[in-house]
């Protein structure tokens, strides 16, 4: 491994393509960086063709104001990080938003290169950007590219290369003019000394002052007396402006960009790209065809996942383990192996890397459409129009997508909360996501309501995902109060002009999920796996069982069946089976099947002698609520960054789930 | 579609030339005047080029009512209604007239 030699920190609005820049620069490799906190996700890589030399992706914003918790990791990162060359990603498209956050960059005093993506479609719009203008009035070198056609990658991850081997800092750093001007000049005057002190870009301390930034004055060690001096030149500057620090501020930016474009950029009045978007749009975000459309998006989505592709992956992939399995089991039976190691590797291990392997298909090609909508710029428009139906809960229309997925599989839909802006709605969202009924589930609803409810199984099945639903519902507003009553971060999102996706940056994302989900979840899954053969092989004096019943984990349904009593299944099965259903939700199917001997028998007349048409409706609802899969905790350890997240929402779910079946269990006492 | 959203833009907000922006109806323009709003709503706005004296047009409501769909500075953004209401806008064609 070479030691790195050159960080190369990725900067740009949450639209301006920027993992699409990321997985270009690197061909999807990714690891933890040095930079990355559990909370607050960069991603980092090594540049292809380039040893030594790393890309770090820190999370899209619009300015250095920090007005959220994420905004201001990720400027601590720029700040205390001190990354060799920005790379400052800009939506050539919408370039005036974009150089916003470019003039505040340039403060920070740090080499940087500006990349102008999606060239592209500033040349089909017949537009033109004078790079030699713009590059001499911010000094810094100015690269086109187009992140989806891979146009020149190459040449920015040179110049980003050479601009910070010659450690080339922008030259100019004053874009302000007037009052404006004056204040941030007496203030860069007075703190001089601080910033030194501290390490701090001087230019970029004034700024941030004039705007009344206060984590920058707390850090910066700046004493009364200062203060007082530095409130007097700000309310001066307000006087004679007419108007406040904050709009003063953006107001100055704003009104040099405005001359700068007015200079560099020929608009030829047309808009291609936006008018295609807009027709597109009078579709996709109509009035009454809107929400339809976008429920077939997603039943299409699911269909193909789990019914086509999916599916079809699955059985393929079943095959190749099944033969390989058996082949195994052949050869072991011929090598004369002790029965235990035997059981081990095949119901053990075997089983592990099986039950690892069966998510893939589904992960790989759920994130293969969502990469598609994403490059495409459709989720934003979902965000759009689901809006209103999420803001009760507190959530923005972001949520909705994740939280659809989640009737699929929770680990890819927790996955796909990564879009999300803010911490707070990511982790409501993946709080949430468990309670909406997973695929996984579905053979035990269709096992009892073949048993009890062979007449109205479609009712069953729909009041269970309702029920799920409202359980959510009613979390979010527990949640939403209790845990997560901070300000939300206001819903303020650019809906950025539709794309085709190019279908390499969407196998590279595809890619770039499925390998972390590998990497991951693969232990744990496995070593649950594992630990649950153990359990179900061996009795209490370690030696191998030969009937189920015996079992240390026979034992452990055994010990817990009183706490489910009062649901109305105290019987010990039911209990075990519930254990099992820890490594996958299926398996609480199979393990009922093995417990009552009716494996390929007469499944209704063994559940039947256990359950009654009520208990079984509550331990449906139980299965429905109760903790996730490990696959899923591992999961949510990773994207919530902390063993304790995934205990507390064992604890969380499961409490839930007893209390709603209790409540069910003994209403149903009450009505029948 | 069009035409409603006018009239109820301009019962809210009659006699008036300064109209906050949720009044403004689908497909009108409007210079802006003010931001207001909680700091960190308002700091975003100014930030995002929500400027006074920018141009900016409704390009249309979502289905459910909310939030909407805004046109400035050649890029489309979305903003619920209750944040919208703290941008005030002058109408670009002076006052509506008086029936």
């Amino acid at each position: 491994m070479n030691k790195i030699k050159i960080s190369i920190a990725l900067v740009g609005n949450p639209t301006s393509g920027l993992t699409t820049l990321f997985n270009r620069m690197t061909n999807g490799i990714e690891h933890s960086g040095q930079f990355a906190t559990p909370r607050h996700k960069t991603k980092e890589g090594p540049v292809r063709d380039h040893p030594g030399v790393n890309v770090i992706e820190l999370p899209g914003l619009y300015s250095l104001s920090a007005y959220s918790p994420e905004d201001l990791a990720t400027r601590d990162i720029l700040l205390n990080g001190k990354p060799d060359v920005i790379i400052n990603i800009v939506d050539s498209t919408s370039i005036e938003r974009s150089l916003y956050l470019t003039l505040q960059l340039l403060e920070l005093e740090t080499p940087m290169i500006l990349a102008l993506n999606m060239i592209d479609q500033v040349r089909d719009n017949g537009d033109t950007v004078d790079l030699e203008k713009l590059k001499e009035a911010l000094t810094i070198p100015i690269v086109p590219i187009s992140a989806v056609k891979n146009e020149g990658i190459h040449d920015l991850i040179h110049a980003a290369i050479r601009t910070a081997t010659e450690k080339a800092k922008p030259q100019r750093l004053d874009f302000c003019s007037g009052h404006v001007h004056t204040a941030i000049h007496s203030i860069a005057h007075l703190i001089q000394e601080d910033a030194e002190r501290e390490g701090l870009p001087l230019r970029f301390c004034a700024t941030r002052l004039v705007e009344g930034d206060e984590p920058i004055a707390r850090r910066l060690q700046i004493q009364a007396p200062d203060r007082k001096i530095i409130d007097h030149i700000v309310e001066d500057m307000e006087f004679h402006l007419d108007t406040d620090r904050e709009a003063a501020m953006a107001d100055m930016r704003y009104a040099y960009i405005e001359k700068l474009c007015s200079r560099c950029v020929e608009k030829s009045g047309t808009r291609k790209e936006q008018d295609r978007s807009l027709k597109i749009d009078s579709i996709l975000t109509h009035r009454i065809f809107a929400i339809p459309i976008f429920l077939c998006i997603m039943f299409l989505i699911f269909w193909l996942t789990f019914e086509v592709i999916g599916a079809w992956l699955s059985d393929l992939l079943d095959i190749v383990i099944t033969d390989a399995v058996h082949g195994l089991d052949v050869l072991l039976t011929s090598t004369d192996i002790a029965a235990p190691m035997h059981s081990l590797i095949i119901d053990g291990i075997c089983t592990g890397v099986g039950s690892v392997l069966s998510f893939l298909p589904i992960i790989g090609v759920l994130f293969f459409f969502l990469s598609i909508l994403e490059d495409s710029g459709y989720i934003p428009r979902v965000a759009f129009v689901m809006d209103t139906l999420l803001r009760p809960l507190g959530l923005s229309g972001r949520s909705i997508v994740p939280m659809l997925i989640g009737f699929g599989c929770s680990v890819p839909a927790i996955m796909a909360t990564r879009t999300l802006p803010s911490t707070r709605d990511r982790y409501l969202t993946i709080l949430l996501i468990p309670f909406m009924s997973c695929s996984a589930k579905l053979p035990i609803y269709a096992m009892f309501t073949a048993a009890f409810f062979a007449d109205h199984r479609a009712l069953i099945l729909i009041s269970i995902y309702i029920t799920g639903i409202i359980v959510s519902i009613l979390c979010a507003l527990l949640l939403k109060t209790v845990v997560f009553n901070g300000n939300p971060v206001p819903f303020v999102m650019v809906l950025p002009s539709y794309r085709m996706p190019g279908l390499k940056s969407v196998w590279l994302r595809m890619w770039a999920n499925v390998k972390g989900f590998i990497k991951k979840a693969f232990t744990v899954i496995f070593v649950a796996t594992i630990v649950i053969w153990l359990l179900q092989s061996f009795d209490m004096g370690l030696n191998m069982v030969d009937s189920p019943e015996n079992s240390i984990l026979a034992s452990m349904g055994k010990a817990a069946a009183p706490v489910f009593a009062p649901l109305g299944f105290g019987d010990w099965r039911a209990a075990t089976a519930l254990i099992t259903g820890l490594s996958a939700k299926e398996a609480v199917v199979s393990t009922l099947a093995v417990l009552t001997g009716a494996a390929g028998g007469d499944m209704t007349a063994m559940l039947t002698a256990i359950f009654t048409p009520l208990t079984a409706f509550c331990f449906l609802v139980f299965c429905l609520l109760y903790m996730p899969c490990v696959a899923t905790l591992a999961t949510i350890r990773r994207e919530m960054g902390g063993l304790h997240y995934a205990f507390g929402v064992v604890l969380f779910q499961t409490c839930i789930a007893w209390v709603v079946s209790f409540v069910i269990y003994h209403i149903g006492i009450l009505i029948l | 579609m069009n035409q409603n959203a006018n009239n109820t833009a301009k019962k809210t907000c009659e006699g008036e030339i300064n109209i906050p922006l949720d009044c403004l109806g689908t497909g009108n323009s409007g210079i802006i005047y003010s931001v207001e709003g909680e700091k960190a709503l308002r700091k975003r706005l100014l930030d995002m080029g929500l400027t006074p004296k920018t141009e900016i047009m409704i390009r249309k409501v979502a289905p459910l009512g909310d939030p909407m769909e805004l046109c400035l500075r050649g890029y489309e953004l979305t903003l619920r209604r209750a944040d919208a209401h703290y941008i005030t806008v002058r109408l670009k064609e002076t006052a509506p007239k008086d029936e």
